[in-house]
């Protein structure tokens, strides 16, 4: 039987991995690949690496660190592909069919479309005509005001004027293979998945969903799991705190039955 | 010595097959050349994408006659990935009807998935209906990650050793003689990935 999956968020921000709250606060994390290494020995599902950064300079302009300065980021998902032995999506920056081409020949499996699938849907119908809709992730951010949702736009930082359930049905007709759904309202809060919206959202389409925003505790997945039908949870500053913690949030759902892959732990060298 | 050689078409995931063989320390080329194809102990064929755009990358870049003389008459060890284990049937099914190398009776067809989703993307276990060396070690961890919409359905069905339930029963791991052919991708599998290629590998 096919298992749900948990899935660590990676946010970069030129060179560094940096957490984030209400998408506006950013704190470093560190390194980018070490932190990639450590998810993979905890037996991470897959990993969703996003870059948020603002301009195009990767240089952590630091020499003490022991590792090498990455001058951009394709350099840096080479580098993380060589550690983990697992799904890689890769997200932010991409606007054309080549950008999408260059992120998959460096070890990218799939990459996540968010400002251009939300400005130019036909994109996704373009792309995964392309390369195939198992490779096209639809990455949308919403906003809750007033009991309605809707999608942010991260370029101009805006909520827009569309209604997410409205365009959740364009996404999976054009042939988007996952949607990767993440909550401003509750980014870094630590105060639990909007169950509300994803049971909602789960039985309107039938792709895969990857509920993101909002993780505080193992518990909070749990339920989300338990009272949704999404296929996969995500999380980002959870799985950073805390050592083990990918290994320590699927031993505490395996062991409450739900169908996820067996606890391990890997060494890499 | 061992020395694998990965053939090369343009595959998408020849880097991820990469990082693990060189992870595991093998000697290894990628190649498409036909001494590398002679001279090596393995093989693997690696594949993601649709049928009919891998058999048209496979017949123009790789020498096909010396791969079927390594392969079926001096029985080198073969392995075939995803649509590289595709690519084995007589005919692929996917937009059309396009032949394949035809090594394995048997034709790739769309997988009937009554309510479910396509593609079948994640992690899903084998159920092993013939013991084979290539579980050796994997008696625990058994899940695998998949990413497909079709599958080989195999005419002759003691050349199935392993099955994946999704919707329907297919065949995720076939074995005829020195050929196997894998569904899903033990590339992006962990440890457990890394076990079946190691256990290829010291056959």
């Amino acid at each position: 039987m096919k298992k749900r999956r948990l899935i660590p968020v990676l946010l970069l921000r030129n060179g560094w991995l940096v957490q984030s709250r209400n998408f506006r606060d950013y704190q470093n994390l560190g390194n980018p690949v070490t932190a990639v290494k450590r998810l993979s020995e905890w037996a991470s599902d897959e990993l969703i690496y996003l870059d948020i950064s603002r301009d195009d300079n990767y240089d952590i302009k630091r020499s003490d660190q022991g590792y090498p300065n990455r001058k951009n980021f394709l350099d840096i998902i080479t580098d993380v592909s060589k550690v983990t032995f697992m799904p890689i999506t890769v997200g932010g920056k991409i606007n054309k069919i080549s950008d999408i081409e260059k992120r998959l020949k460096v070890g990218a499996d799939k990459v996540a479309i968010n400002t251009i699938a939300i400005h130019n849907p036909k994109f996704i119908q373009d792309s995964s005509k392309e390369f195939g809709s198992q490779c096209i992730v639809v990455s949308l951010d919403f906003y809750k005001f007033e009991n309605q949702y809707f999608i942010f736009d991260n370029k101009t930082r805006k909520v827009t004027e569309i209604n997410i359930y409205d365009f959740i049905k364009k996404v999976e007709d054009f042939g988007a293979g996952e949607i990767f759904l993440n909550s401003v309202n509750r980014d870094g809060k630590g105060n639990g998945y909007d169950i509300d919206f994803f049971n909602e959202i789960s039985k309107k389409i039938n792709i895969p969903i990857i509920a993101c925003g909002g993780a505080g505790d193992w518990f909070d997945m749990y339920d989300i799991f338990d009272k949704t039908c999404v296929d996969a949870v995500a999380a980002a500053n959870i799985f950073h705190y805390r050592d083990q913690s990918v290994f320590l949030a699927k031993k505490f759902l395996y062991e409450k039955n739900v169908n996820v892959r067996k606890p391990d732990l890997l060494m890499i060298k | 010595m061992k020395k694998i050689c990965i053939l090369d078409y343009g595959s998408g995931n020849v880097k991820s097959v990469e990082n693990l063989i060189k992870y595991l320390n093998y000697d290894f080329v990628i190649s498409n050349n036909e001494n590398d194809i002679i001279e090596c102990t393995h093989l693997i064929l690696p594949g993601v994408g649709s049928f009919e755009y891998a058999m048209m990358k496979i017949n123009e870049k790789i020498p096909i006659s010396t791969l079927k003389n390594e392969v079926l008459i001096k029985e080198k060890n073969f392995m075939g990935i995803c649509v590289g284990m595709q690519v084995l049937a007589q005919f692929g099914y996917e937009n059309g009807k396009f032949e394949g190398l035809g090594w394995i009776e048997g034709d790739v067809k769309k997988l009937k998935t009554q309510n479910l989703s396509l593609p079948h993307i994640g992690w899903n276990n084998c159920e092993i209906v013939k013991e084979d060396n290539i579980f050796k070690d994997l008696n625990d961890v058994r899940d695998f990650y998949f990413l497909h919409s079709y599958a080989l359905e195999i005419k002759n069905n003691n050349e199935i050793i392993a099955t994946t339930s999704y919707g329907t029963s297919f065949c995720s791991v076939l074995k005829k003689k020195n050929i196997y052919g894998i569904q899903f991708h033990p590339e992006k599998s962990q440890k457990a990935g890394m076990i079946l290629i190691n256990n290829f590998l010291n056959q």
